[in-house]
């Protein structure tokens, strides 16, 4: 247990110290969220309706953008064969440096996501909402993410193939993530299910993510 | 053991060149046979001859799942047993099932526009169905970017099942997602059951399109081994001259 959290604890520090890459995915999620108006027009009514949807599919590019140095720092300096070779399941250590990079990068998103709600014209409660179900469906985000970046860890463009990749597969999330939100606004009374499924889709991210995720980089690096 | 004397290249490609001709004449013939009983087919009441585009579109959708499900036995050959065809058969069948989504697509959206009125509806099958083809296309792009054969293969596999797991899933929310944003103006209801002289010419194309992917898996599965044989030939001159 100490080597996991000796795990997470580097991982934070790195995510800390070095170029300051949680603040990039939220500036990144802030820029998003300012060029949808652009797109648009300044149609106040119009972002208030659509504004759950702007804010999730920020917060999903956002989410992906920082999802490629999972693996990659780790791999450059030789730190990444070490983790595979130690004694803690492999599986185990994917879910530490998911959950490492999931409170770096992912928790700031949802920290964000009720000032961005403003710039959208969305009430308070209908932001906290969305942060809400960001809360809940952004580590399903990092879990699934987790397997397109063990996959491309190997890869040298592994960029683009990362997002190809996971895109299609974080559909379920961002389907019942935008549900419960605009439920929540519409009709507050079927917000239960969608929020259920969503909870129920991180959990199962949770088991499969990790052992994917485990099962490539065994695969890719020997 | 079927399977384990397969496993050598060598005998795979001395049986399925016996076996190729056959497989081509049988799919030709009941290929021909199919569309020929397609085109005596009574057209329909409601939407003419267009109802015909069916007899190359179902087949077509059936195989587009059909084929990640072969590809998903071979994924687990790949990991469980590392057979050595398996990567091969993996391989060689994602550009195939990409080309019978992307032709279910098509004839879906020829058909959609005299019938729905549209060529592309947000309809929970049309959605999925396209879901389905991205994956495709992701996983011949991780094919691609991959250079040594088995780790490509490695890789792909994992891809694979992580896909045969989310497909329902993703099927599963595109469903609901549909059902809860739009009326189901376009689903149609059940309807009496097929009628035979529509029936018996789709089973004969659904069996000629499988054959069809049968033949094709055979041919580029050889074609595979025999790339490898030459790059691995090149590899060895290259170092032999070196």
């Amino acid at each position: 247990m100490t080597a996991l959290g000796a795990l997470i604890r580097r991982d934070l520090l790195i995510a800390i110290r070095a170029g300051g890459g949680a603040l990039i995915g939220v500036l990144f999620f802030l820029t998003v969220v300012v060029l949808i108006p652009f797109a648009i027009g300044p149609d106040l009514p119009l972002l208030k309706r659509i504004g759950p949807s702007i804010l999730w599919l920020g917060a999903m590019l956002a989410s992906l953008l920082t999802l490629e140095r999972l693996f990659t720092a780790d791999q450059d300096d030789g730190s990444l064969d070490l983790l595979i070779m130690s004694r803690t399941p492999l599986e185990l250590t994917c879910v530490a440096k998911a959950l490492a990079h999931w409170i770096a990068s992912g928790l700031p998103l949802v920290v964000a996501t009720p000032l961005f709600g403003l710039l959208l014209n969305l009430e308070p409660k209908e932001s906290l909402t969305v942060a809400l179900t960001l809360l809940v469906g952004t580590p399903a985000l990092t879990l699934t993410g987790m397997i397109g970046a063990a996959l491309a860890v190997t890869l040298r463009r592994g960029g683009l193939l990362l997002a190809v990749l996971v895109l299609p597969l974080s559909i379920p999330v961002l389907i019942f993530g935008v549900a419960a939100s605009n439920a929540a606004a519409l009709e507050p009374s079927s917000f239960g299910t969608p929020f259920s499924i969503l909870c129920a889709i991180t959990l199962t991210t949770l088991v499969i993510g990790p052992v994917a995720a485990a099962a490539s980089l065994r695969e890719g690096l020997d | 053991m079927a399977l384990i004397d397969l496993a050598n290249p060598t005998r795979f490609l001395a049986l399925t060149a016996r076996l190729l001709p056959w497989l081509i004449g049988v799919t030709a013939l009941l290929m021909l046979a199919g569309l020929q009983q397609a085109y005596m087919a009574p057209d329909d009441y409601q939407q003419g001859a267009t109802v015909k585009i069916m007899f190359v579109h179902v087949p077509n959708a059936w195989l587009s799942m059909f084929v990640w499900i072969v590809m998903t036995a071979a994924a687990l050959g790949t990991l469980v047993w590392r057979h050595p065809l398996a990567d091969v058969a993996a391989k060689a069948a994602a550009p195939l099932g990409a080309a019978f989504t992307f032709v279910a697509l098509v004839t879906g959206s020829l058909w959609g526009r005299p019938t729905w009125g549209t060529y592309w509806e947000w309809d929970a099958r049309m959605t999925s169905v396209l879901i389905l083809f991205l994956m495709y296309l992701g996983l011949i792009a991780l094919w691609r970017a991959v250079e040594d054969p088995s780790r490509a293969a490695r890789a792909a596999a994992i891809l694979t099942l992580v896909g045969a797991i989310n497909i329902p899933i993703i099927k599963f929310s595109v469903d609901w997602w549909n059902t809860l944003h739009q009326p189901a103006s376009l689903i149609r209801s059940g309807g009496a059951a097929i009628h035979p002289t529509i029936l018996i010419p789709l089973l004969i194309m659904a069996l000629a399109f499988s054959l069809l992917f049968l033949t094709l898996h055979l041919a580029a599965m050889r074609n595979e081994i025999l790339r490898r044989r030459v790059r691995t030939l090149q590899m060895m001159q290259a170092a032999g001259r070196a």
